[in-house]
């Protein structure tokens, strides 16, 4: 894990995939301490994933290992052009957007993008978006409107960027438009939640037809930091503010916020990333054949049932 | 200067300003006569500084004569996610209830602004600091639709934390939910005209406070997506002076127009002739 030290809860696992990694790297000698390994590892991995605190859920979310947009991008789409810009500001490299062929189908796609190591990291501004990131995805949206190809979003991030310049330029109107924009919008929209699903910085790209989650992923209305500090104002109570958010994967099934979850290898998707791309791969081929069936102008319609639907409250 | 009437029926005092016949102003420190204040809407004669006001007071001034009949007012919050933090929340909303704060975050009115009818629909501070959880964004949306079907135009009154982290990832989905019920009302061009006050932040300005047509604030007023104190956190330093205060906002491109508490009525009835 490129200078993010693991967490505790993972730190075995951690040691025996790299001892793996190593073992395959150095070929026929070392088999059996391969095979011995190997089981190990299984081992490791099943008790953590049964063992996981809605606390380790978040930080397996944000591991850095785990694939990010541009991965997903590599893996299973084709033709791939990166589009830039606002047509306003700047291009903000949190998000990224372009157009690619999926099974030879032309689609939008739109996702945060998380850095690896520690440049990357910080030229991605750790997958925080400006306003320019959100106005960018809007455009290439409205473009895969215009052209009627549907559009896939990942989404991945810590929330939108706090900072000074962002707020400036707007990031509340930015993430407001959006989410307008996209209901409206009539071309399907498929979103698959593959990391951390950080409140309204994550929502601004998180409308759609069909919401699919990974399995590890966490989707909530504020971090588990920015929880405890506001409700028990002690920065020590992450641990019961993850649990009292419900932002597991299963969590939101159960809400109804999201329609399916994405199943990850044993011990996360960073375990394995390729056999997790094809099992992303795989759920956007079954929502987007789902949808192909609908008309375009009756989405915004079902869309916004799907929306209406979400919430609990009674009538007295 | 225009004044209006109100009638008593519709100022119960559900104001965070603490009851006596003198108060302290919150600008300035100045002691002021309670009455004098309330005759001034809330506005200090002396500083200028908008207090803060409840959401039955707001609508008091608003419609014309202060009359107006409540909508969807038997929505209210539920308690999802058993979520307990210091107290659980399902206690919260119990003692809110028995104080008498039943419009739980939102009060939406129908009524009519010099003449024009209108629903408005102002949040309630002193319910969970103004926070955007189901109900909300159920009345919310229930405003909208009937907007949609009985051609009327549409005022927010924002007053807000954010949203109600207690309801969990369902009230960040209030965001979309509002926001798409107003892409209709946008497709019907009916008029939506946004009043930002203090505070708007988090996920109420990132969604419905920033898609009026028009958006108009209070002068002063604190509007953002993070808190101040989150983005001094993050970029550690002080920020400046007047930092997402209205007139910042103004200067930014982001609001229409800031407008004081005694033309805001004057301002809303003469862009809404505009628009329809
Ligand atoms: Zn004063």
């Amino acid at each position: 894990m490129a200078g993010v030290p693991a967490p505790p809860f993972l730190a075995r696992l951690e040691e025996l995939r790299q001892r793996l990694a190593e073992l395959e790297r150095n070929g026929p000698e070392g088999r059996a301490e391969l095979v011995q390994v190997r089981m190990e590892l299984e081992e490791e991995a099943k008790r953590v994933t049964a063992t996981l605190t809605p606390w380790q859920q978040c930080l397996l979310a944000r591991h850095a290992d785990r694939p990010h947009t541009l991965d997903y991008v590599r893996g299973l789409f084709t033709d791939w052009v990166e589009l830039h810009g606002d047509r306003a500001f700047s291009d903000d490299p949190a998000i990224v957007a372009g157009f690619a062929s999926f099974d030879g189908e032309a689609v939008a796609i739109v996702g945060h993008q998380k850095g690896r190591d520690t440049r990357d990291r910080l030229y991605r501004n750790f997958g925080q978006p400006r306003p320019d990131g959100y106005r960018k995805a809007l455009r290439v949206m409205k473009l895969a409107e215009k052209f009627r190809r549907p559009v896939i979003s990942f989404v991945d991030t810590p929330g939108a960027y706090p900072g000074l310049d962002a707020e400036e330029r707007g990031q509340a109107e930015a993430i407001a438009r959006n989410l307008r924009e996209m209901a409206a919008l009539t071309t399907p929209i498929v979103v698959c939640v593959t990391g951390e699903g950080g409140s309204g910085g994550a929502l601004a790209i998180g409308v759609g037809d069909r919401i699919l989650m990974l399995e590890h992923a966490v989707y909530s209305v504020i971090s588990p930091e920015g929880c405890a500090a506001i409700l028990w104002k002690d920065q020590s109570e992450v641990q019961r503010a993850a649990s009292a958010l419900r932002l597991t994967a299963r969590d939101l099934l159960k809400l109804g916020v999201i329609d399916e979850i994405v199943p990850e290898p044993l011990g996360g998707a960073h375990m394995d990333p390729a056999l997790a791309i094809r099992s992303v791969g795989s759920a956007l081929r079954r929502a987007l054949g789902e949808l192909r069936r609908w008309r375009r102008t009756e989405l915004p319609a079902r869309r916004y049932a799907k929306f209406r639907a979400m919430g609990q409250f009674v009538e007295r | 200067m225009v004044w209006f009437k109100r009638t008593d029926r519709d100022s119960r005092p559900t104001s965070r300003l603490p009851e006596g016949l003198w108060l302290k102003c919150e600008g300035c420190r100045e002691i002021l006569y309670r009455k004098d204040l309330e005759r001034g809407l809330f506005v200090c004669p002396r500083c200028g500084h908008h207090h803060r006001i409840s959401a039955r007071t707001r609508l008091g001034h608003l419609f014309d004569d202060g009359k107006w009949r409540e909508l969807f007012g038997s929505v209210f919050s539920t308690d999802p996610l058993s979520f307990v933090d210091s107290k659980p929340y399902a206690e919260r909303l119990r003692a809110l209830r028995e104080k008498g704060v039943r419009c739980d975050a939102l009060l939406v009115g129908l009524g009519k602004i010099k003449g024009r009818r209108a629903i408005v629909a102002a949040m309630e501070y002193a319910f969970m600091g103004g926070s955007m959880g189901s109900a909300v964004g159920e009345k919310l949306t229930r405003a909208i639709e009937q907007c949609l079907k009985s051609k009327l135009p549409l005022i927010t009154v924002a007053c807000s934390g954010g949203a109600r982290m207690q309801e969990g990832v369902l009230s960040l989905m209030q965001m979309a939910k509002i926001s798409a019920a107003l892409a209709r009302l946008h497709a019907a061009a009916l008029p939506f005209l946004s009043v930002l006050t203090d505070p708007t932040t988090g996920g109420v300005t990132a969604s419905f406070a920033m898609l009026g047509d028009l958006n108009i604030a209070e002068p002063g007023a604190l509007i953002g997506f993070a808190g101040p104190r989150v983005i001094e956190q993050t970029i550690r330093q002080k920020l400046p002076e007047g930092f997402q205060r209205s007139e910042f906002l103004l200067e930014h491109g982001m609001l229409d127009l800031v407008v004081p508490r005694h033309e805001l009525k004057e301002t809303l009835a003469r862009c809404l002739a505009h628009f329809s």
